[in-house]
């Protein structure tokens, strides 16, 4: 089949590049911990992107489930348990809070989901800002250290990379297997045609509800790469700012694509971090970025992108090939 | 045993009685037409027997169990599927795919979050035989964005037939077609065996009266006339309410 094969390239050249890193960056730490923020945010974008882009549900309470999986594995190794222990106790949390989460904003679809999840968003915001006592409110938690799993310690930029790269490409392997499943194809018909799919067979709100918990999953393990991270959380990462610049991660990168949420996620951080060192309104560059993807590119940056030089190859080939125009069949996921 | 058995069901949105005290019992293997001017309560009467709104009270039974209080997804795996008037398919996907979908509906792998639909290749041939019954397999890879209204017409008659129901609901399925694909359906319908009951809502006379053993005439509601073709096209209630003489 004509086009597997460039699309085998294009990956394997990418996972070199990820992989050789460390290396052509030189081994700048600085660098190196960007790469990694933008994995971990990639994960967040893409388990958000589960809801949004597949379910057509749109959450403004996902990084309330991201801080949630970091403070309890920050509360867990302050009351002395190990990273172990800690990291089950943060996944399992976030579990169960994203089953809560989706029975409660499940009620309804749109923007009355929007809306409840911006609610359960606040919730969460509120007790670590305000239930002192249990969350050190404003101060934040601080952690001692990173794990060292199987004797390798994560504390260097780079093993903590490796661990981050690792975690993303599983989470990524297993989002391209989802959507080609059975069960995504069917989650994207509840998004299409809800009815439809109830008249169908289709049980809709129990695959609604799997597709939450699976999205709050990969935003647990979002959060756990976060505070191992940072080695500190405090209620910010709670806001509804947070949820709302992983909806735009989501949003900018391209909907129900699999590399549109990490652009979108590669785009936030490196304003956030790089360019706010040259320019000190670097919010303002990032909402002038937004407004030309939106104006240019509504479906997202990556389908964008695609389309525009598909656009532009045909332009190029009725200009100077003479022959007849063929858009080159290509997909995008 | 009657395969549709329908009794005293009633359903009122606010003061608006849309479907009032309805009798309605098809036999299996039976063709039933069901006629009625606007808004006389045909496609509520569909809704309801295949659980999208519930009534107010009355029940339903399909091969003599009764599934009032059964889930719409429930009453699709016991055998009853339907088409609807308003086209209701997945615009994103190819035709293959909007069927493929149907038939994921009764299969129990439609959990699988790991599979390869591309590759459950007892699916696409199911669906690809559907397809053919409709006319529509060399067709099948296209996006359904691309297709005509009358496809769309026939990918819905095809996705109810992909999950082999036992009883077919199909609502007005000549709707906006034109006078070739309309003979192309009506070929298609009367090749579907009598193993499956079908009831048909139907504007369309000179269509539809053909494939029709029974008619039912529907008023704000109200079964106002039952009987064979003869019989309800004879009768002067029909023609008062529906033939408009």
């Amino acid at each position: 089949m004509k086009g597997v094969a460039p699309r085998s390239a294009a990956i394997g050249i990418a996972l070199a590049l990820l992989l050789a890193l460390p290396f052509w960056l030189g081994h700048h730490t600085y660098y190196i911990n960007i790469s990694s923020q933008i994995l971990f945010w990639a994960i967040a974008a893409l388990a958000l992107n589960v809801l949004v882009g597949y379910a057509g549900l749109v959450s403004l309470g996902h990084a309330a489930l991201l801080a949630m999986a970091g403070y309890t594995a920050a509360l867990m190794l302050q009351a002395g348990y190990g990273h172990g222990v800690g990291s089950l106790a943060a996944v399992a949390v976030t579990l169960a809070a994203s089953a809560a989460f989706a029975v409660l904003a499940l009620r309804s679809t749109g923007i009355g989901f929007l809306m409840i999840t911006l609610a359960l968003g606040q919730i969460v915001w509120g007790v670590a800002y305000r239930w002192a006592s249990l969350t050190n409110g404003d101060n934040g938690v601080n952690l001692n250290g990173r794990p060292a799993p199987f004797g390798i310690s994560l504390a260097s930029p780079e093993a903590f990379y490796y661990t981050t790269l690792l975690c993303f490409l599983v989470a990524l392997v297993s989002m391209w297997v989802f959507v080609r499943s059975p069960f995504g194809v069917s989650l994207a018909g509840t998004r299409d045609q809800p009815r439809r799919m109830t008249a169908l067979g289709f049980n809709v709100w129990l695959i609604r509800f799997l597709a939450f918990v699976l999205s709050g999953f990969w935003s647990g393990i979002a959060g756990l790469l976060y505070v191992y991270y940072h080695q500190f959380i405090a209620p910010p990462v709670a806001s509804l700012q947070a949820s709302a610049e992983i909806l735009l991660m989501v949003i900018s990168g391209g909907t129900a694509t699999l590399l549109g949420p990490i652009a979108g996620a590669a785009i936030v951080v490196i304003m956030k971090n790089v360019v706010s060192a040259y320019v000190e309104r670097w919010n303002l560059v990032l909402g002038v970025i937004f407004i030309l993807i939106i104006s240019f590119m509504p479906e997202g940056l990556v389908p964008g992108s695609v389309r525009l030089s598909r656009t532009g190859w045909n332009w190029l080939r009725a200009r100077f090939g003479g022959g007849a125009v063929a858009s080159p069949r290509e997909r995008t996921s | 045993m009657t395969a549709l058995a329908v009794k005293g069901l009633n359903k009122s949105f606010g003061g608006l009685r849309v479907t009032a005290n309805v009798d309605l019992a098809v036999e299996p293997g039976e063709r039933r037409l069901i006629i009625g001017p606007n808004g006389a309560g045909k496609t509520t009467l569909f809704n309801l027997i295949t659980g999208e709104i519930a009534p107010d009270s009355g029940t339903i039974a399909l091969f003599g169990r009764n599934i009032t209080r059964v889930a719409c997804r429930r009453r699709a795996h016991l055998g009853l599927a339907r088409t609807y008037q308003i086209i209701t398919l997945f615009p994103r996907d190819t035709i293959e795919r909007n069927v493929t979908l149907a038939l994921l509906g009764r299969a129990p792998v439609r959990w699988s979050p790991v599979a390869d639909l591309e590759r459950r290749h007892d699916l696409l041939q199911q669906a690809r035989a559907a397809l053919a019954r409709v006319g529509l397999e060399h067709i099948a890879d296209r996006p359904l964005a691309q297709t005509s209204y009358g496809e769309r017409r026939r990918v819905e008659v095809a996705m109810a037939l992909a999950q082999e129901p036992k009883v077919l609901l199909l609502d007005e399925p000549f709707a906006g077609l034109s006078i070739d694909e309309r003979r192309d359906v009506q070929k298609l319908l009367r090749e579907i065996p009598r193993s499956v009951t079908i009831v048909m809502i139907e504007h369309n006379m000179d269509v539809a009266l053909d494939l029709a053993d029974r008619i039912t005439l529907l008023h704000f509601g109200e079964v106002i006339v039952e009987g064979t073709r003869a019989e309800v096209v004879a009768d002067p209630r029909t023609r008062e309410v529906y033939l408009g003489a």
